[in-house]
């Protein structure tokens, strides 16, 4: 039986009077990868920023690895959560060595020696074993992206968040940013995508969540939400994105 | 006769304000001025950078009696003049037991103000730092410590160097307002040798003096700025 990583339940986030997230209610399995999608602004980032409470919610409960977060609470699980950003928000002054040691020395208290070990060897995996001592600015967009998916498997997370992780790379540079995720998603590892790469959902997901106005309005399995969709949403969402 | 008379009033232009001998006599006085300027202005300077920088976090993090205290503190003293304040301390504190040397007086003014004016540098620069810096910090699961040491001031810090050395100057040139207290400064010191001399050439060479300390300073500022305008392009 494979319990559950993440339960948000009737989660609510709003911005003063604007309500981003109506009440969501979402279980992700461990080792599940879950693939959300859905048109701009329909509150993708905000679900998957209150997870890791960079934005903390104003009601319900979100419980990760079996401890609830937010309201205050100052609570360690949270560094069993990572996150790959949209704009990788990598830290421009360190090395690439140092920006993917930083947080396991910092955090998991390593010795540099031990946590620049560790460094390199997931470099290695995404591909950069021979970038680790240039600087952010000195790498494409794809690797950039690398180095965030390598920071953040460095805390060796229960769960990897990632936020439109290709949204801004150039065309030709997205596929090998796909390609370590998809080499991710065989390790066991739970994730949970916001993607608007539907070849990435299709092929990798486990499960598919479709948002819309801030709520959750339709979910299953990839087959099922690309050749079956119910909701007259998803199915003009699912025409526009695919027909370009 | 007329150029004879025209030499003459060079001469004596000479004589009274660029007076070798009076300079060569002076200098050691001058030098001893030149000291205690550059150790009262590199004082403040440290101290008002030690004092801006918490100042700022104060400002920016602390909750709300800290936070409304380091506002009040940053607007004071960036609304007093500094030599309103030097006098008061030096002259009015004494009043209720608190006796500082004129150096102590003057270090003290000077930081304090220079710390109000760096607290509002500091802030601009905190906050001239992406939000996805702060965000990537906390997502790492960083402490609200490590994410400023680490990640948020070093970026900071290289933001506000400029500003940070303009203020240097400015907390520089007024190290002259200590010689109202008495303090054996630069300018103390020239006037000094300009009444034992009964000339102003100690005076021209103080004003020579804080220009050669203080123009590479400013130079400096400007390369900064430009080094920054090609860069925002
Ligand atoms: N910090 C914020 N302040 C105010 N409104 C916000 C903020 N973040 C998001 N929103 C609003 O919440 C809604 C959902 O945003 P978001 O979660 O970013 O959507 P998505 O990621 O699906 O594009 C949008 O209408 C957006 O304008
Ligand atoms: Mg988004």
């Amino acid at each position: 039986m494979m319990r559950p990583i993440i339960e948000m339940k009737n989660v609510v986030k709003s911005f003063g009077h604007f309500k981003a997230l109506h009440g969501v209610d979402l279980q992700v399995k461990e080792g599940e990868i879950v693939v959300v999608i859905g048109p701009s602004g329909s509150g993708k980032s905000t679900l998957i920023r209150c997870i890791n409470q960079l934005e903390e919610h104003n009601g319900g409960e979100i419980i990760v690895d079996g401890a609830e977060v937010g309201h205050g609470r100052k609570s360690t699980v949270l560094t069993e959560v990572g996150m790959v950003f949209q704009s990788f928000n990598l830290f421009p002054h360190m090395t690439v060595l140092r920006n993917v040691a930083l947080g396991p020395v910092r955090v998991r208290g390593l010795s540099w020696a031990a946590a620049e070990d560790r460094a390199e060897r997931l470099l290695a995996r995404v591909g950069l074993g021979d970038q680790a001592t240039k600087y952010p600015a000195q790498l494409s967009g794809g690797q950039q992206q690398r180095v965030g998916i390598a920071r953040a498997l460095a805390m060796e997370p229960k769960v990897l968040l990632f936020d439109e992780p290709t949204s801004a790379l150039d065309p030709e540079m997205v596929g090998e940013v796909l390609d370590v995720m998809q080499q991710l998603a065989k390790t066991g590892v739970t994730m949970v995508v916001v993607t608007h790469e539907m070849g990435f959902a299709r092929k990798v997901a486990d499960r598919v969540v479709f948002m819309d106005g801030g709520r959750i309005v339709e979910e299953g399995p990839p087959d099922v939400i690309f050749n079956a969709p119910r909701d007259p949403r998803l199915r003009s969402f699912l025409q526009a994105v695919l027909s370009h | 006769m007329a150029t004879n008379v025209e030499a003459l009033s060079v001469m004596s232009i000479f004589d009274t304000f660029l007076n070798w001998k009076v300079f060569v006599q002076t200098l050691p006085l001058l030098l001893s001025g030149l000291t205690t300027t550059l150790t009262l202005g590199v004082t403040a300077i440290i101290l008002g950078f030690i004092g801006g920088l918490v100042l700022a976090l104060l400002r920016l993090y602390a909750s709300s009696p800290l936070r409304q205290i380091a506002v009040a503190y940053i607007d004071i003293f960036r609304s007093i003049p500094i030599l309103v304040l030097l006098v008061v301390i030096y002259y009015a504190l004494p009043f209720v037991g608190l006796r500082l040397s004129s150096f102590g007086a003057a270090a003290s003014a000077l930081s304090l103000v220079s710390a109000a004016y760096s607290a509002e540098i500091f802030r601009a620069g905190i906050e001239a730092v992406p939000k996805g810096q702060f965000e990537a910090a906390r997502a790492l699961g960083l402490s609200p410590w490590r994410l400023m040491s680490d990640v948020v001031l070093p970026q900071a810090l290289r933001i506000v160097i400029p500003p940070i050395t303009s203020n240097s100057i400015n907390v520089m040139k007024d190290t002259a307002l200590a010689s109202v207290v008495a303090m054996p400064d630069l300018l103390k010191q020239a006037t000094q040798a300009q009444a034992l001399a009964a000339n102003p050439t100690p005076l021209i060479s103080a004003a020579v003096i804080y220009i050669l300390i203080l123009m590479p300073l400013v130079r400096l500022v400007g390369v900064f700025e430009k080094r920054l305008a090609v860069r925002g392009r």
